[in-house]
């Protein structure tokens, strides 16, 4: 089947408009959630909804588009989401980070560094990040409007109390241009001075939750923190065993049952790069290794 | 479901089968959301998870929409080309989080567990009971719990460590011939949830767990009752009770059970005239008692 029966990237046009005019509103004030009209996507809630509504309203005939869930391009949901957009907006599509004009996103940002006029779209599941302080919506709207953020500094506090840390490794709150508390999306902490500074744009897009926000380029973004206990953002201590990258996030993967795993780049993309480079991690490059024997 | 169930009322009962094996599913489909990758690998199996509900309006164009199968995924062939009896382990994920002690572990134990459909529910309940009243409650109502859980009210931090769909193998022990035979096989979804736990003032930092264990294959079942499990363990795991519905055990024990619900909400279609007789004449009563009070004050 041609898509050609569905509108040019699946939605509407109204609805475009009215994504388009959240994102913009996102964009004006900068990690601020932004209510919008959320529509039912062909794919079950959770599954990347709000992200694919906004990149569906970013998108133009022109674009490359590039899809990654936990970092690689071959996870099954980061190829569903290609393969929807391909059929339904017939856009180009590529897997190499430099290349792409719009990039949707479950979990990471990209290790190569983003350049102006890239967008980053996130998926977002719970774009409110005081939501498991106070699980009521009508409170934690309140709080923005106050900047009353107190809780959130009590809860890290009491972390750091009984841990000695801070107990967040995901999803880590960031504070965006000294006003908004903002919820990263669940990209480990890593990932977190990354979005500070960027000079692409992020969008965030929360389907189920019927939010949009968004950090213009070059946007200051704050990991909350104290004075004693600076932010810190952490990693598994050990280089990629394929492509021997030190300071890239890195997926465990078990290799036997006894016990037995290697550590590989969670950005299929860059270590690929690395790989083809010249670059060898402990275990060598099994995949090129294996196909120049073939 | 019912019918059954009402069935099993007349039927005597000649003994109870020695545990299912889990770890010796013949799997269909198996995957976990905390490895990418390990041993005995993601089958991705029968599911539409990955599959677009576009419409195809070629076929609709055709007139063939209406009786046109959907499309069905590629079944993906178990890696040791499983089934029968001789099937190999396929091990679980939570082995693998075990050998470092970074999960809880629970003693296996010989004790025979409460069996909700001879003995009445008993409050406070313990884990297995807890378990067997999930199993058997109503999939939309523990889908809502999980749900709400996942949104703030009861949070568990939950991870699919591990869900796998397949047929097990039921073993009963015969004492006539001193071991156990197979009596049959059922169809069963497993999942096991890894959770963020913090420690408490009783316990170090470690991975807990959920679980859910459901007949068919019915994935959303199973990580909604694992995940209502999780919740329902604040107690034991000496965290707090914040007041959400999912931690709070009487209430969903005494109301996930479809059968029950139903039956008793549908009740209210059957006659009550008697009782509707009663209400009536009382509110007269209490009308004209009204009325008469209001007009002596005028
Ligand atoms: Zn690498």
């Amino acid at each position: 089947m041609t898509a050609q029966d569905y509108n040019f990237a699946y939605l509407d046009e109204q609805t475009k408009r009215m994504i388009r005019r959240a994102i913009l509103k996102g964009v004006a004030v900068p990690g601020y959630q932004v209510p919008f009209a959320s529509r039912e996507m062909p794919m079950p809630y959770g599954w990347g909804t709000g992200g694919v509504q906004v990149t569906a309203a970013c998108l133009t005939p022109d674009d490359t588009l590039k899809v990654i869930d936990q970092g690689a391009d071959d996870t099954t949901n980061a190829v569903s989401i290609r393969k929807f957009f391909q059929r339904t907006a017939a856009v180009a599509v590529t897997e190499a980070t430099a290349e792409a004009t719009i990039i949707q996103t479950r979990h990471r940002i990209p290790e190569a560094a983003l350049t102006e006029g890239q967008i980053l779209v996130y998926q977002v599941p719970i774009p409110e990040p005081l939501r498991f302080l106070e699980p009521r919506e009508t409170e934690t709207r309140k709080m923005h409007e106050l900047e009353e953020y107190g809780l959130m500094h009590v809860k890290l506090y009491e972390d750091i109390a009984r841990h000695g840390h801070i107990a967040t490794a995901y999803a880590y709150p960031v504070k965006v241009e000294g006003r908004y508390v903002m919820d990263p999306s669940p990209i480990p902490r890593f990932d977190n001075p990354k979005l500070s500074d960027c000079p692409a744009i992020q969008l965030f897009g929360a389907g189920r939750e019927q939010r949009i926000y968004a950090l213009p380029p070059y946007t200051r973004v704050v990991s909350l923190d104290f004075e004693d206990h600076p932010f810190e953002a952490s990693k598994a201590p050990h280089d990629c065993d394929l492509c021997g990258a030190s300071d890239s996030y890195l997926d465990e993967v078990i290799t036997d049952d006894e016990g037995g795993r290697m550590f590989v780049c969670s950005d299929t993309d860059f270590c690929r790069g690395r790989v083809a480079a010249g670059h060898i991690g402990r275990l060598g490059a099994p995949d090129l290794a294996q196909e120049a024997a073939e | 479901m019912f019918l059954i169930r009402a069935y099993r009322t007349t039927l005597p009962r000649f003994g109870a089968s020695v545990p299912v094996d889990t770890a010796k599913m013949a799997v269909s489909r198996r995957v976990s959301a905390t490895f990418k990758d390990l041993p005995g690998g993601q089958i991705l199996g029968p599911t539409f998870d990955y599959t677009h509900r576009l419409l195809d309006f070629a076929l609709m164009a055709e007139g063939e929409a209406a009786g046109s199968p959907p499309p069905t995924p590629t079944p993906i062939p178990s890696p040791q080309g499983g089934g029968g009896a001789a099937t190999p382990q396929i091990p679980h994920v939570m082995s693998f989080l075990n050998r470092d002690g970074l999960i809880e572990t629970d003693a296996a134990g010989d004790a025979t567990p409460p069996d909700l459909t001879r003995e009445p529910m008993e409050l406070p309940a313990s884990r297995p009971l807890r378990l067997q009243s999930l199993t058997r409650g109503d999939e939309g109502f523990i889908l809502s719990l999980a749900y709400s859980t996942q949104r703030g009210y009861g949070r568990t931090h939950a991870f699919v460590g591990e869900l796998r769909i397949g047929t097990v193998a039921v073993e009963m022990d015969i004492p006539e011939l001193g071991f156990a035979v197979e009596i049959g096989e059922v169809e069963l979804t497993e999942c096991e949830t890894v959770n963020q736990f913090t420690g408490s003032k009783t316990e170090p930092p470690q991975f807990t767990r959920g679980y859910g264990l459901v007949f068919g294959q019915t994935e959303r079942k199973a990580i909604a009752m694992s995940l209502v499990d999780r919740a329902l363990r604040w107690r034991e795991l000496g965290e707090d009770f914040v007041g959400a519905p999912a931690q709070d055990e009487e209430f969903v024990l005494m109301h996930a059970d479809n059968v029950q619900a139903t039956g008793f909400l549908e009740h209210i279609k059957l006659p009550h005239y008697v009782d509707f007789q009663s209400e009536l004449e009382l509110i007269r009563r209490l009308r004209a008692e009204a009325m008469a009070q209001k007009e002596a004050a005028e």
